[in-house]
């Protein structure tokens, strides 16, 4: 499939509604202390639209993975606001924040984190039996998100049998199985080529728009950034412009 | 997640089959070396155990062990028997008495050997010892000639003279008390000690005593049947016995635990033990008792050898109390426990650092997949109730395979000279070193994991 035909099809499935699903206010977050103190977020402010596929770029180190951990629910802030669809996730106990994200978040990682000695279904399976469904109707529902990705052929391979690019599918259908309203996506496409990139994102695209889930994602590759509908730019530990494409409009 | 935590243990087989060998390792050595050293113990007190029917063994109030024999005055009998509560009493004499033999192997084989035995045995000439052994210790030791074959004279048509330290029982004359059950005597009758300068000697003794002549255990293709009657046979031409210049003639041969000095068990008469050793003033070694009845009731043996000992002055112990008396003196004044006790230790420690090295590298190894899982919503406790599910099934494997290698081991090595007893109180012991030595190697895996930050997943 061509670049062009991905981001036209992107593009058709632009939803019209877009309510915020996650508020972020005055955040910030440092590590280290005295001299190794490092400043990773100043203040960030920024809101991210359920129905949209938001982008946050920017140079190395300047706070992208941190902002997305925090929204995850993964790493706490030092100050400021999250709020994830409604619910404070700053103030949260470790043990709520944990079954929050059970429930409402899906993870596409980088380096995929698949279990090698899983099967795709088995590894796509695991938010469902986290979730406490037992292993055969997890692995049945497994099967038929892999289906929906182009994957069912591959639904018995272990991971060291997957391509790199459907390694990531196999990441997707895991982010996707138990239907999160947030998307939390860090560099997806780091890791592939440009074909298999585009491919990925269209299909990251196609999960915030035909749902109304959010979809974040961190990347570097401005390959991509023609998928997002709104891209974060961030240095030195804040946004510092928000771009806003295909109509929508800015936070 | 049990399903995901056992896929995750087994699909790395290397690390798998590492861990579960560490713990079968050490499972195995805990379990064997323990048994060795249960049934070395039991072989301390074997004429304890042995010898039954009696409720009280009375003895000099000195004597520490079974073979710390102190011998009493034979007028101590009279005096124990007329104890309030005393049933019977016997005595026992126990000893060592050396047994001097003079016969020729050729000629006893000749009489007891099956055909085609006698045949396979005129051909073979065993030369000295030749194996991987033996030559590792050439290797070490060059030019040191191997030791003559020992056997070598008891297949020649020579006379053959032994003198065997042996342990002696003398029983009652009359009860028979302290003889071996009518289910331990493998040839002979128990009446047979009463024909004159009688004894009975156990099975595996003979071959102390009749060195070549393999008559303390089957030939390979031979029945039990045709293994007594073989017994049978060489007990009608066994060479008479000279103890103390006088003679003593096998009329049976009976089944005894093996002692821990190894040698042959006599059994005969206590007045003609008597006469097997050297003239002694004092020669009666000890007193066994059974205690009365009371009022339909059985007396308690406690309380008979507390009156004993108050009216007597005499040492007096239930067999029980007195086994564990014999095992608590080579205890605390032997190095047995602590040499057992440092082999199991090792054990133990490498059991632990093979599988706690290797659970913890493979935990180590799948930290970002634990990571993952924390941040797609699993508990901290859920992961570590699957490694604690992953420590429990190498756990169980490893202690299964280990008790087996053992149990196997004791086994293949039953009725040999190597000391072997499994008590059931060992294999909860072992079993609680596997728990603990997989407790130890999950630990630090637990800890690595409950500190771990999901947040890892997002760093490349």
């Amino acid at each position: 499939m061509s670049e062009a035909r991905l981001i036209e099809q992107a593009e058709r499935a632009t939803p019209q509604q877009s309510p915020i699903a996650v508020r972020i206010r005055e955040l910030t977050k440092h590590f280290g202390s005295g001299d190794q103190r490092v400043q990773a977020l100043a203040g960030v402010n920024l809101d991210i639209h359920a129905g949209h596929m938001t982008l946050i770029v920017g140079p190395s180190g300047c706070g992208k993975t941190t902002l997305l951990s925090v929204i995850a629910g993964i790493l706490n802030a030092d100050s400021g606001e999250v709020n994830v669809f409604g619910q404070e996730i700053t103030a949260m106990s470790d043990r709520a924040k944990t079954n929050f994200r059970a429930v409402n978040i899906g993870f596409v990682f980088q380096q995929y984190n698949l279990l090698p000695a899983l099967s795709a279904a088995e590894n796509a399976a695991i938010p469902l039996v986290i979730a406490g469904w037992s292993k055969t109707p997890a692995v049945r529902r497994a099967r038929e998100v892999l289906e929906a990705l182009g994957m069912a052929n591959k639904a018995n391979r272990l991971p060291t049998e997957l391509s790199g690019g459907q390694m990531q599918r196999v990441a997707i259908a895991r982010a996707l199985v138990h239907e999160p309203r947030l998307l939390v996506c860090d560099e997806p496409t780091a890791a592939l080529d440009h074909e298999t990139g585009l491919t990925v994102m269209q299909l990251l695209r196609q999960a915030a728009v035909t749902r109304d889930r959010a979809v974040v994602v961190v990347t570097h590759d401005n390959r991509v950034f023609e998928f997002g509908d709104r891209i974060a730019h961030m240095d030195d530990g804040v946004v510092v412009s928000v771009e806003e494409r295909n109509g929508h409009a800015a936070a | 997640m049990s399903w995901i935590a056992l896929k995750m243990l087994v699909g790395d087989t290397a690390k798998f089959l590492g861990i579960v060998l560490g713990l079968t390792f050490a499972s195995a050595l805990i379990t064997q070396q323990g048994s060795i050293f249960c049934g070395l113990m039991l072989r301390t007190c074997a004429q304890i155990t042995d010898i039954t029917g009696a409720d009280l063994w009375v003895m000099d109030p000195s004597v520490r062990f079974i073979d710390d024999v102190k011998p009493m005055l034979e007028s101590n009998l009279q005096r124990v028997r007329g104890v309030k509560g005393v049933k019977w009493a016997v005595p026992l004499y126990k000893g060592n008495g050396r047994a001097k033999l003079t016969f020729i192997p050729a000629a006893l084989k000749e009489a007891t050997y099956p055909e085609d035995e006698l045949v396979r045995d005129r051909r073979s000439r065993p030369g000295p010892p030749s194996n991987p052994f033996t030559k590792v210790l050439d290797l070490i030791v060059p030019g040191i000639d191997s030791p003559a074959p020992p056997p070598a004279r008891w297949y020649d048509p020579q006379i053959v003279n032994v003198i065997e330290q042996v342990i002696l029982i003398g029983v009652d004359d009359t009860a028979m008390v302290g003889a071996p059950p009518p289910d331990r005597i493998f040839v002979g009758e128990l009446t047979d000690l009463r024909r004159p300068d009688s004894v009975f000697v156990d099975r595996v003794g003979l071959r102390k005593l009749f060195p070549g002549c393999h008559l303390e255990s089957p030939f390979e293709n031979e029945t039990p049947a045709q293994y007594r009657e073989r017994l049978g046979k060489f007990i009608t031409a066994a060479p008479e016995i000279e103890m103390n210049d006088r003679r003593a003639v096998i009329v049976g041969v009976c089944e005894a635990t093996r002692t821990f000095q190894t040698f042959p068990v006599f059994y005969t008469t206590y007045s003609r033990a008597k006469q097997y050793v050297p003239q002694e003033r004092k020669v009666l070694s000890y007193i066994l008792v059974q205690t009365d009845e009371e009022a339909g009731r059985k007396i308690p043996p406690e309380a008979v050898a507390e009156r004993i000992q108050l009216q007597t002055g005499l040492g007096a112990r239930t067999s029980e109390k007195f086994m564990y008396k014999t095992i608590k003196y080579y205890l605390l004044y032997t190095g047995i426990p602590i040499n057992f006790g440092i082999t199991v230790f090792l054990g133990f420690l490498v059991g632990t650092a093979i599988a706690g090295q290797t659970f913890y590298n493979f935990t180590i190894e799948n930290l970002r997949q634990f990571g993952a899982l924390k941040a797609m919503g699993a508990s901290n406790l859920r992961i570590v109730g699957m490694i604690l599910l992953q420590a429990t099934v190498v756990g169980l494997l490893g202690y299964g395979l280990g008790v087996g290698i053992s149990t196997i081991f004791g086994w293949k090595t039953q009725g040999g000279e190597l000391a072997f007893y499994t008590p059931w109180q060992l294999l909860p012991t072992t079993a609680v070193a596997v728990i603990l030595i997989c407790v130890l190697a999950s630990l630090i895996s637990v800890q690595r994991v409950i500190r771990l930050e999901p947040a890892i997943v997002f760093r490349s």
